[in-house]
């Protein structure tokens, strides 16, 4: 077994099981070392997948396991997101009873998000899925005697559950269509002559259930209530993390397609669907979580623009992870700074926030800013490279409906935006006490100018982001 | 260099004011006055060295930002493009100086007026388009910002409105550019390489919609009717040396993207549409002018002159691109106008809103009934405001006229009709300001006007320097058209 190719994935495995035994024999009040633990565990991923970058893109494992551009550029996307969503959270955590397991679950789900955009075969998807849904609902509802939170966690796992069952359905027929699990082995199958029908009902169970995990039209429900209730930290990885696993793992999955299943006409229909719906619903949010959490849906629908013309322009694949890369440092921006501010969500406590907490406020302006594509910070670059795939592929409307909806989402921002540096303070703020929250903060703000300013220290790695066959 | 330290200085010192959190509001404006000037000696200076003979871009900067893009850090002038950010970095220079409420946030206040500075004077600046477009966007957080923080009335709103109404056009553009930019192999954003390539030339739909979308997002800008809707708002709740800069400098980003981006590199594609641009400027001429005359408010008025004189400079621009005939030196005239009317209207323009900033400072109501004789009472005040008028509407000797001159002279050569049509657009100007400084300044005195105060030292002081642009460009106007001549023969002959 060639063990070495999949030593970042062993290290996380390893890293959680030593957070659980830890956990179970410290104090309570020791349990943020666990975080320590989950950092070094995600550092060696991260700096494992690093050596592994470079070589060939191949299948490994028996042709499950994809080592290609893209398996390793989503990869360090996750481990970075995630290193990013722990060192948020301690100080949140501290007061919970179970503190230190939380860390584990967190880098359990990170494995199943790695697994969805590693997998090369549809078993090693839908373990990937699982794996990532079953860690993911405790996260959500990890204060568990607070309404909202089980609210949240009963109604990501009642939809979670649907559309996984979904996902296993369409899987299932796909292998009784083509007789293989391997990705190489269906596209072979798909190429010459099958029925169409189930190959469509195959497309469409597999493509639902993928949605749940992108939080894309139609199984994006369960996004809002999430952002809102889940503990502020868990909300900043569950809008986030999944996706970049599930659009790698759509576009792998579609890439598979023949051509006459119009996967690009549905994809597109998706996308539209999705962004449209996020930012409308978005629009008249009194509540800065839940609104994120509908800014997190849109943005699903923009990354989607990229998956459209895959094959088309040879930069889809590299403009997709770009694009994530930033929406998840601008994401986990926004959530570290409500976060440091202890959850504050409704917008009218926002009020004159630039008096009293300059920096915080800078910088969530700064990620909202870079949510909308203000250059130079680095979301403008995300998006650039999605308008110009799209546009490259011969999709200038979706393009066209993309700005659009960008100047919609423009003016809930700007919703938040306005009364932090317009308004006059009503209250002191309370702020979480502890040097985490506010690190990794500004951090995540810094990362987004830099990112911007230095953008093409990020373009290196998109050279060889293509699919191993 | 030269470039880079005329667009850095102020951003440094956006920078210093931002975080020095014990200046006193006194330390702040001084140093922001200080700051400002730089650019403007810098700007001076480049234009001395400035050889009308060389080249059409000079004093080239190129640092490789994201080379994989084909983007770079770009920057270069040619006459037109220093002209009119020689003239902005004035403009900011004498708002920054104009007094106005801080509302006790004094170094925030100069630390946006700055940062403005810098990507503003970075629009004119940048030979990148995605530059270009990274400038010209901060242009509308900057602006953002100072309205919703500094503004009166329906701040807030008005804000709001500017930031998407604009930010609609912009992301238009976005389009636009990265169209150009597929269209070119080895994919660029390089403005020289476009201008030279002229790539989507007999690309039939293509050409088409990107020009249509760079014209959308230009017009939106400059702006043309019928897009102009956004303006009256933001000019009226805005601080009157915002609204300077917003009249001044934000507008030419609009006419001088016309002329850079699909004037220069699609010139084919802008000659089969001129006469459609020139028909929408002269509707914006003349729909400027009458809504124009019938405002009440000060304010609105002088911003409803704006869509007047800006369907001027597109007027100007349009001609200069219509390839009917050979009408060459017609055309090169019309250019120079525009050009020359950008500049015009920045000097102008920009000093009637400081005048208003003045009179909201002292009475807080922009009615133009409400007042009356105030010829006695401040002096100073109808002097430099009779002035700026007669500059407006075209008197000659000031500088107003030999923009106006120079563009319908060309338009004669192109298109008589629309000259004809366009020149009314100049008497119904006279009627609109005569009857304002009527209105404002002469007649009976309204009793609640007797503590009306006449302008400070520093207002005098920062309207005689604005004042003293726009008489010279009017009077010896030859150093400034020797600059856009030159360009304007390379970019309208070259073809």
């Amino acid at each position: 077994m060639p063990i070495g190719d999949v030593l970042p994935e062993i290290s996380l495995t390893l890293g959680a099981v030593a957070i659980v035994l830890f956990a179970s024999f410290l104090r309570q009040r020791q349990h943020h070392w666990a975080a320590v633990l989950a950092l070094l565990a995600i550092g060696l991923g991260a700096g494992l997948t690093v050596a592994q970058w470079g070589g060939a893109p191949r299948l490994t494992f028996s042709g499950v396991w994809a080592l290609d551009g893209v398996a390793l550029a989503s990869k360090l996307v996750v481990l970075v997101a995630g290193a990013l969503v722990v060192a948020m959270s301690p100080e949140w955590m501290r007061t919970d009873r179970r503190h230190g397991e939380y860390y584990a679950l967190v880098l359990f789900a990170l494995l199943g998000v790695i697994m969805m955009a590693s997998a090369s075969d549809t078993m090693e998807l839908v373990l990937g899925v699982l794996l990532s849904s079953v860690a993911s609902y405790p996260l959500a509802a990890y204060h568990r005697g607070w309404a909202p939170a089980l609210e949240a966690g009963m109604k990501y796992f009642l939809i979670g559950a649907l559309t996984n069952a979904l996902l296993t359905i369409g899987v299932v027929v796909l292998f009784g269509l083509t007789g293989s699990t391997g990705y190489p082995d269906i596209a072979q199958a798909l190429a010459t002559d099958s029925d169409r029908l189930a190959l469509t009902i195959a497309t469409a169970c597999v493509v639902l259930g993928l949605t749940f995990k992108l939080a894309a039209f139609p199984a994006h429900a369960w996004m809002p209530d999430v952002a809102q209730g889940s503990p502020v930290p868990a909300a900043a990885f569950l809008t986030v993390i999944p996706k970049v696993g599930a659009a790698v793992a759509l576009a792998r999955f579609v890439s598979l397609l023949p051509p006459d299943v119009a996967w690009r006409a549905i994809v597109a229909s998706i996308s539209v669907a999705t962004m449209t719906l996020g930012n409308v619903a978005a629009l008249r949010q009194a509540d800065v979580r839940r609104l994120l959490g509908w800014s997190s849906v849109s943005q699903s629908g923009y990354a989607l623009m990229a998956i459209v013309v895959l094959g088309v322009s040879d930069q889809a694949l590299p403009a997709l992870v770009f694009f994530l890369a930033t929406y998840a440092t601008a994401n986990l921006a926004a959530f570290a700074v409500v976060t440091h501010l202890r959850g504050r969500t409704v917008l009218d406590d926002y009020r004159g926030l630039a008096r009293h907490a300059p920096i915080a406020a800078t910088i969530l302006i700064v990620s909202l800013l870079s949510l909308v594509g203000i250059p130079p910070l680095v979301g403008f670059f995300g998006k650039l490279m999605l308008f110009r795939v799209t546009i490259e592929g011969g999709y200038a409307w979706l393009a066209l409906v993309a700005v659009i909806n960008t100047v919609v989402s423009l003016f809930y921002y700007l919703r938040i935006v306005a009364p932090m540096m317009f308004g006059s303070a009503r209250s002191t703020v309370h702020v979480l006490s502890g040097p985490w929250a506010s690190f990794t903060m500004i951090v995540a703000g810094l990362l987004l100018i830099v990112g911007g300013l230095g953008a093409e220290a990020l373009m290196v790695f998109t050279d060889s982001i293509r699919f191993a066959r | 260099m030269i470039l880079t330290a005329a667009l850095g200085l102020p951003m440094l010192g956006a920078l210093a004011l931002a975080v020095s959190s014990r200046w006193t509001e006194t330390t702040a404006r001084r140093c922001a006055i200080v700051v400002s000037v730089l650019p403007v000696l810098l700007l001076a200076w480049a234009w001395r060295q400035f050889d009308p003979q060389g080249a059409l871009f000079q004093f080239v900067e190129e640092v490789p930002w994201v080379p994989s893009l084909g983007m770079g850090y770009r920057l270069g002038v040619d006459g037109i493009a220093l002209a009119v950010a020689t003239m902005s970095a004035l403009v900011f220079s004498a708002s920054i100086a104009y007094p106005v409420d801080t509302k006790h946030q004094p170094r925030q206040y100069y630390a946006w007026m700055l940062f403005l500075q810098s990507v503003s004077l970075g629009v004119f600046l940048a030979l990148d388009l995605l530059l270009f477009y990274v400038f010209f966007d901060l242009s509308l957080v900057g602006m953002f910002f100072l309205i919703g923080r500094w503004g009166h009335g329906q701040a807030q709103p008005a804000a709001f409105k500017f930031f998407l109404y604009t930010f609609c056009g912009s992301l238009l553009l976005l389009l636009a550019i990265i169209g150009l930019y597929l269209s070119v192999e080895p994919h660029t954003f390089d403005m020289r390489v476009l201008i030279e390539q002229q790539p989507l030339a007999g690309a039939g739909m293509t050409a088409g919609l990107v020009f249509l979308a760079l014209m959308l997002g230009f017009a939106i800008k400059t702006p043309v009717v019928p897009v102009h809707t956004w303006l009256p708002q933001a000019h009226v709740d805005a601080p009157g040396p915002v609204s300077a800069i917003l009249a001044g400098v934000l507008l030419k980003m609009g006419t001088y993207g016309i002329i850079r981006i699909p004037f220069a590199m699609m010139a084919e594609t802008f000659s089969r549409y001129a006469l459609v641009i020139a028909l929408f400027a002269v509707v914006s001429i003349l729909y400027g002018a009458f809504v124009a005359l019938g405002q009440r408010n000060l304010k609105r008025r002088i911003a409803y002159t704006s869509v007047n004189h800006m369907g001027y400079t597109v007027l100007g621009i349009a001609v200069a691109g219509a390839l009917i005939q050979d009408a060459g030196y017609a055309r090169e005239l019309a250019l120079v106008g525009a050009t020359v009317e950008m500049v015009a209207h920045g000097l102008i323009t920009g000093a009637l809103f400081l005048i208003c900033g003045s009179f909201w400072q002292r009475t807080e109501e922009y009615d133009l009934d409400s007042y009356g004789g105030l010829f006695r009472q401040a002096p100073w005040l109808t002097a430099f405001a009779v002035l700026a008028s007669f500059a407006s509407l075209g008197l000659p000797g000031l500088a107003g006229f030999v923009a106006e001159f120079h563009i319908f002279a060309g338009t004669f050569g192109v298109y008589p009709w629309l000259a004809v049509i366009g020149v009314l657009g100049i008497l119904v100007t006279a009627v609109l300001f005569l009857q304002m400084l009527q209105k404002v300044f002469f007649g009976a005195m309204p009793e609640r006007w007797a503590q009306f105060e006449d302008l400070r030292p520093v207002e005098w002081g920062v309207l005689a320097v604005l004042s003293a642009g726009f008489m010279i460009i009017g009077v010896a106007p030859a150093f400034l058209l020797t600059l856009v001549e030159a360009s304007a023969t390379l970019l309208v002959g070259g073809r």
